[in-house]
């Protein structure tokens, strides 16, 4: 067993762990059920989540690696989510929902980095992120709607 | 998924090189192939603590640190100035965007996988790697060296103007590649570079001279054939030897066009 | 197409989870179900076929933290079946919990229980297996008659009679057909005899097989699993562990993905064994890797298509035959089957004058195949889409317009579909609608840009059913809240499609209400009245019918309630969603008041159940277009834009619509360009993983641009029929229409990799 310390979703957090528990498993028992597992080869994306902003999957990562660092899964960011979840939930992508935190958590990050993508940049930066349900399309429709709204300065969908 | 019994990130590099003289002691990169293997670690070193998360250029040269991810590589401007892009067209269809803020550049390299886009580039370059105690050796000499116990620090890659292409074909966009090629044109040597076949990447130089008066469709299309016939291939789940040979020709081709095309 | 203007039903109503999921709730089975209970693990056979001579799993017991470990010597011996189907099941009873006897890699040899999952890890190393190696039947071609049986067990049992004899491999055969083959196909000016071969493919639901059990507070077992088939997953407990139905309770909750996989019970023995037998409660989560070897498969197929036409493009015989491979177990074998000819004949009955569909099922030690979205209906589609497309092209007809000639149109009885009506069918105007949207004209000619590349352009059509007819039940209760809002309890189970919803859509339709007044609980056999559960493309259809039927029949007791409250008969009075008005007074009282008096010395229930079976099982149909580049120096194919036109009736959700025909083509597009459930030359599986076994990214699909044509189904709820497995039919043989307009190479195995393409031009 070995102690860690780090940042989980803005609040300090002292565990003692074992040296190969990784960080999915970890957030998973302290309450991050958003973070899902869909396989165990680092392909699927579905356990994105942030670590310093950056997104990262949680399934390759040991906990021990996080140490001193900030984490930020979906439960830490529900406010900056619901202002454009609610135009995926529009077009029905959401779907089965299994990859839905994975997908959001690297859309946050795409739009922080790229704040007025184009579509072969969603794509491509989405491409890690695989979804069974929708083809992808209404996804895209989705993102591509919140945009719009938001250079409108519309209205939250995120109700 | 592999066990580890004990994890310490290290202090300095001294310490990381002793305590990865025992046999069960791995230094960890970004940990996505590693933890694929069934065995058992004893003590995995983290140097992440050391400063070697950062890609310096300087007034001849690059400087990746081991820990640099292949993200950073992707968008490093200088380095995809001086490549025409190359850096970030090697990287940018593995896996996805998290998977290479995680994946190394020093695990890449000391992996020295077959299917490594990674090490298909940087051998078009004029590259070395920095070892804690072996000091700077070529990466194409690096390549062939069988892993041990010492440590790669930093890459290191001389700025010489050239010309450079880089060319892949993947089934499905975001998978292993089913080849890689990488090619350049430096201080009047041209390198043909093919990965994934599936061994490990080799380096075929242009010794007959084929592109030496210029690249001409014709010259191009030569060069590929000399390639592929210099390059051996095999089959695996991704494709057989024929079809390898056969997409080394291709795409050595193409990426001599593509270098062609560039006014350096 | 003219039909009633719909206030809620027809409109893209949010799903009534989608909030939930998209902000990550806990709402699947691993995110609420209590960890304290024990791990379970399988250790599965390395070899495709051998006999257990011995197993010795002391030393594993030992293990701290291993509760028990289970062999064949500890499970019940009764054979059952794991599809979800009606019983009698059309499966055999070929499986036991555990058995002696292994069939293919990844079959089950022990069950492991420990505290943590390391410690099962390490039990699962310690138990020693002695193997006597069999010669595996690897296959399917030469299965039949075959001297290595795979179920020479003397208690194999069919519960039907579908021509299967395991004496001979064999889990089902028939021959069907109408008219003179024989006397048709030789008056045929033109006859194309060709044979396909489809790969069996995963399903791949993001969320793998997965269940919970435990014992609840009447020591009762509670199975909470990720299934599409609450109700028959109880009766296949029930029968596995030799306990009463009264004794289970099993309930799903959010499900993540199934797309016919979790239409089979494919791990819910082996936790609900471990709580039987510990009392304690269990959790089995598969890998990635036991969902994709230990799974349940699309059928591999090998199909034979003759097609008899004249040269004007009449297409007047079809002769199918279709040889299928079930695996180790049989379940859905001999059902999967029938489609590949049932729902692809049909499709031509324009004029077609004979039709003969053959087929049998065969056994192999391979992982055992189940249902996947298409069900048969994919392979089958494929076989004779391509092999149209390929007429036309000998004729030197437009492949469209041959289609427009010979395929089924409104109105038409269809002889190879059981003679069932064509009563809604927009075939037609899909195609047209398809052909403009997607400029035909303009994409069907190759064009050459350079550098080796050309753009081409396919087509295919494709049908499905809406229900089993004659079999599949659905059902629905609703109630009435004292605040006038409702529950509507369904036993279809939700599974990320939107059935919850849909179903809620319309229950608000008919109640004259918003679909926020309805709350949808489902599936829980406790709870939910009987419902086969959701597949077989049957809960918009039938499950929707019982609650259209059951709003109706809750909406005469709302009124009679309301009458007894008015002092009048319940002829006097009117339903006006928010109130019960007395015509002859204008006296109003309200939902809640009836609610109220339902609690008050009352005798009458505001609550009603209603079940539905249909005779019939209308077909949607679609039309799929897609353009593709094709590198001819490399074999490699880019989508570039697939066009689809649909005809599922009218759509209950348009949004939700157009996300399922969306998934299904990529689904499609993945079968043929990259997926494959492979194996080494011995048998063992080699794409056990997501880095192995590659679906579709975003960046593989090209532009998808979906329609719908509507039409009225008069035996469905509001005019539909179903949307969920049509969808993933044309892709196959529309791809491949077009790399054969690229490369003037017909490619006739799935998938179709550049590699092969590359190959094949160069033989050509």
């Amino acid at each position: 067993m070995m102690e860690i310390q780090l940042t989980l979703n803005g609040k300090p957090l002292t565990a003692q762990i074992e040296p190969d528990l990784l960080l999915l498993d970890f957030l998973r028992s302290h309450g991050c059920f958003s973070v899902k597992r869909g396989c165990d080869t680092s392909n699927c994306g579905l356990c994105t989540v942030l670590m310093d902003g950056k997104p990262i999957l949680s399934c390759s990562l040991l906990a021990a690696r996080a140490a001193g660092h900030a984490i930020q899964t979906l439960e830490g960011l529900q406010e900056e989510a619901a202002d454009f979840v609610g135009f995926i939930a529009d077009q029905g992508a959401d779907q089965c929902g299994f990859c839905n935190p994975g997908f959001v958590m690297n859309t946050l990050a795409l739009l922080r980095e790229i704040p007025e993508p184009t579509d072969d940049q969603i794509r491509g930066f989405l491409a890690g992120n695989l979804c069974r349900c929708s083809g992808y399309e209404g996804q895209l429709r989705g993102i591509r709607n919140y945009l719009e709204s938001r250079r409108k300065g519309g209205e939250n969908h995120g109700a | 998924m592999i066990q580890i019994q004990k994890y310490v990130q290290a202090e300095s590099l001294e310490q990381a090189y002793q305590l990865n003289q025992k046999r069960s002691a791995r230094i960890l990169g970004g940990m996505l192939w590693l933890r694929l293997s069934r065995g058992s670690v004893g003590t995995a070193i983290d140097l992440c603590r050391l400063g070697l998360d950062t890609i310096e250029e300087t007034q001849d040269a690059f400087i990746l640190g081991a820990m640099a991810t292949l993200r950073q590589l992707e968008r490093h401007p200088g380095l995809n100035a001086y490549t025409h892009g190359a850096a970030a067209r090697a990287v940018q269809d593995i896996v996805g965007v998290q998977f290479r803020n995680m994946a190394t550049v020093g695990g890449s390299v000391w992996g020295r996988f077959g299917f490594s886009d990674v090490l298909t580039f940087l051998l078009s370059l004029d590259t070395a790697v920095e070892l804690y105690h072996g000091g700077r050796v070529p990466l194409e000499e690096f390549a062939r060296r069988k892993p041990d116990a010492d440590i790669l620090t930093r890459i290191h890659i001389r700025k010489t103007p050239g010309r450079f292409a880089y060319q892949a074909l993947r089934v499905q966009r975001t998978d292993l590649p089913a080849l890689t090629c990488a090619l350049s044109q430096i201080e009047g040597e041209t390198r043909a570079v093919i990965g994934a076949r599936p061994g490990r990447a080799l380096v075929i130089r242009d010794a007959p001279g084929i592109l030496r008066d210029g690249i001409t469709e014709e010259s191009a299309r030569a060069f590929g054939a000399y390639v592929a016939r210099q390059t051996p291939t095999g089959s695996n789940l991704r494709g057989s030897a024929a079809y390898r040979s056969h997409l080394a020709e291709i795409l050595t081709r193409r990426c001599a066009l593509e270098a062609g095309g560039q006014n350096v | 197409m003219e039909h009633k203007e719909y206030r809620v039903v027809n409109q893209s109503v949010r799903k009534k989870d989608a909030m939930q999921l998209l902000l990550g709730k806990p709402v699947y089975m691993d995110d609420f179900t209590p960890d304290n209970g024990l791990v379970v693990k399988i250790l599965r056979s390395p070899h495709p076929h051998a006999w257990i001579r011995d197993i010795r799993t002391e030393t594993a017991c030992k293990v701290p933290g291993v509760a028990a470990v289970y062999t064949w010597k500890d499970v019940p011996q009764t054979r059952f079946a794991i599809a979800g189907q009606t019983y009698p099941e059309p499966s055999p009873y070929d499986r036991r919990i555990l058995d002696r006897h292994v069939r293919f890699a990844g079959d089950a040899v022990a069950i492991i229980a420990a505290e943590t999952e390391k410690a099962a890890q390490r039990a699962m190393r310690l138990i020693r297996v002695d193997y006597e190696i069999r010669e595996p039947l690897l296959d399917f071609r030469a299965s039949k008659d075959n001297p290595i049986l795979v179920h020479p067990e003397e208690d194999w049992f069919p519960p039907c009679p579908v021509g299967g004899d395991n004496r001979r491999n064999l889990v089902a055969s028939d021959d069907n057909g109408d008219g003179d083959v024989d006397a048709v196909m030789a008056d045929c000016e033109v006859v194309l005899d060709r044979t396909y071969h489809t790969k069996a493919f995963s399903q791949t639901m993001m969320e793998t097989f997965r269940t919970y059990t435990e014992l609840d507070r009447y020591g009762r077992l509670h199975v909470i699993s990720s299934t599409q088939i609450v109700f028959h997953c109880r009766r296949i407990l029930s029968r596995a562990l030799g306990i009463p139905m009264s004794r289970i309770r099993v309930e799903k909750p959010r499900i993540g993905g199934g797309f016919g996989a979790k239409q089979t019970a494919v791990c819910e023995v082996y936790p609900a064994f471990v709580t039987l037998k510990t009392g304690r409660p269990a959790k089995l989560i598969y890998t990635r890797e036991e969902s994709q070897i230990a799974g349940s498969p699309r059928h591999e197929m090998e199909i034979r298509v003759r097609l008899g036409a004249n040269r004007d493009g009449r297409i007047r015989c079809v002769d199918l035959y279709t040889l299928s491979n079930t695996g180790a177990y049989g379940e859905h074998g001999p059902t999967t089957v029938g489609l590949s000819g049932h729902k692809s004949i049909p499709l031509y009955t324009g004029n077609l004058e004979a039709y003969r569909f053959r087929y049998d099922v065969v056994y192999t030690n391979l992982q055992p195949a189940g249902a996947y979205r298409g069900y048969g209906a994919t392979q089958g589609i494929y076989a004779l889409e391509t092999t149209v497309s390929e007429l036309a092209e000998q004729l030197g007809m437009d492949p469209t317009v041959i289609r427009d000639q010979n395929m089924v149109k409104e109105g038409m009885r269809m002889p190879a579909y059981y003679n069932e009506p064509a009563n809604a069918c927009a075939l037609d105007r899909c195609m047209e609608h398809c052909r403009r949207m997607f400029h035909w004209k303009e994409k069907y000619p190759v064009r050459d840009m350079g550098n080796g590349k050309v753009r081409a352009a396919g087509v295919a059509m494709a049908m499905q059913g809406s229900c089993i007819s004659r079999v599949d039940v659905g059902s629905a209760t609703v109630k009435l809240s004292e605040d006038g809002t409702y529950n509507l309890i369904i036993g279809a189970a939700d599974m990320g499609t939107g059935c919850d919803t849909i179903l809620a859509q319309m229950a608000a339709e008919c109640l004259d209400c918003s679909v926020d007044d309805v709350a949808v609980f489902g599936a829980d056999t406790d709870t939910s009245p009987y419902d086969s559960g959701s597949y077989a493309s049957s809960t918009t259809y039938v499950t929707g019918k019982a609650v259209e039927k059951a709003c109706g029949e809750l909406k005469e007791k709302i009124c009679s309630i309301g009458a007894e409250l008015l002092g009048c008969t319940p002829q006097d009075v009117a339903f006006e969603g928010k109130q019960v008005r007395r015509l002859d007074t204008g006296q109003t009282v309200s939902l809640s008041e009836i609610g109220y008096k339902t609690q008050v010395f009352s005798n009458q229930a505001a609550e009603a159940t209603v079940s539905h079976s249909s005779p019939v099982s209308p077909p949607p149909f679609m039309v799929g277009m897609v353009e593709i580049e094709l590198d001819k120096e490399t074999g490699q194919v880019t989508v570039l834009d697939y066009m689809a036109v649909v005809d599922c009736g009218i759509p209950i959700n348009p949004a939700l619509a157009r996300i399922q025909t969306e998934g299904g083509l990529v689904q499609g597009i993945g079968h043929t360009l990259m997926e494959d459930v492979r194996y080494d030359r011995n048998g063992r599986p080699i794409g056990s993983s997501f880095l192995q076994y590659k679906i579709p990214t975003r960046l593989d699909m090209g532009n998808l641009r979906v329609e719908f044509e509507h039409s009225y189904e008069p035996t469905g709820p509001f005019g539909a029929k179903s949307i969920g497995e049509i969808v993933i039919n044309t892709p196959a043989p529309a791809r491949t229409h077009a790399i054969y307009r690229a490369t003037g190479v017909w490619h006739r195995e799935l998938p179709i990799t550049p590699e092969q393409i590359l190959f094949s031009q160069k033989k050509e």
